[in-house]
């Protein structure tokens, strides 16, 4: 196992540092490769599971013929789609840019699908986040 | 060409619940240990709490 996989239970004593380009760094680098925020802070174990999780749902949503929300249709809830889906990062734009996804949703399964690309975003977030307070010290 | 899955209801959910409690345990816990646990929390919270709904949704249907 990898060092900086360690499991002891103490507590991080460094005070946290603030917000700097050093430390935004792993934050932008994992939101836009999924799990690359833990990688290079050599979190191999944890960055490879993200990078599964994340790609593996974003890739099942468009199995499912899930749509991929764009910006300015001015519909609320597309836009909250749209930030949801945002949250992907690079899969988000290579999406867009190869017009992958469902244009509507007709079916229960393709609205999973959208369900499936919306989470996959927020779970990126969530993780990009991570990576964040892993590079200023609140976490392990 | 796209692959168009079809899945059920309960294996998108399985699914789902699956990815989205490794994530939750990677980014809410500090150790490994708790990790694996929280991951396994969150999966058989969501499995239970999918069973729960499937019956409610029944019960009402019926």
């Amino acid at each position: 196992m990898a060092k900086s996989e360690s499991t002891s239970t103490i507590a991080p004593t460094a005070a946290p540092v603030s917000l700097t380009a050093a430390t935004a760094m792993p934050a932008i680098v994992g939101w836009l490769i999924p799990g690359a925020g833990h990688l290079m802070q050599k979190r191999w174990i944890r960055g490879v599971l993200i990078m599964i999780s994340v790609v593996a749902m974003f890739a099942f949503g468009l199995g499912m013929q899930g749509k991929i929300y764009k910006p300015n249709t001015g519909d609320l809830l597309d836009i909250l789609g749209f930030i949801g889906d945002l949250g992907s990062g690079a899969l988000y734009i290579l999406g867009r840019m190869l017009d992958w996804g469902g244009i509507n949703i007709t079916t229960a399964i393709a609205d999973y699908g959208t369900k499936y690309i919306v989470v996959a975003g927020l779970l990126n977030i969530m993780a990009a986040v991570d990576a964040y307070h892993i590079a200023i010290g609140k976490k392990q | 060409m796209m692959l168009a899955l079809q899945l059920s209801h309960f294996s998108a959910a399985t699914i789902f619940a699956f990815f989205a409690s490794i994530v939750f345990g990677i980014t809410q816990r500090n150790t490994k240990d708790e990790m694996i646990r929280y991951a396994a929390y969150c999966f058989g919270v969501f499995m239970v709490c999918m069973f729960v709904a499937g019956w409610v949704m029944w019960l009402l249907h019926h």
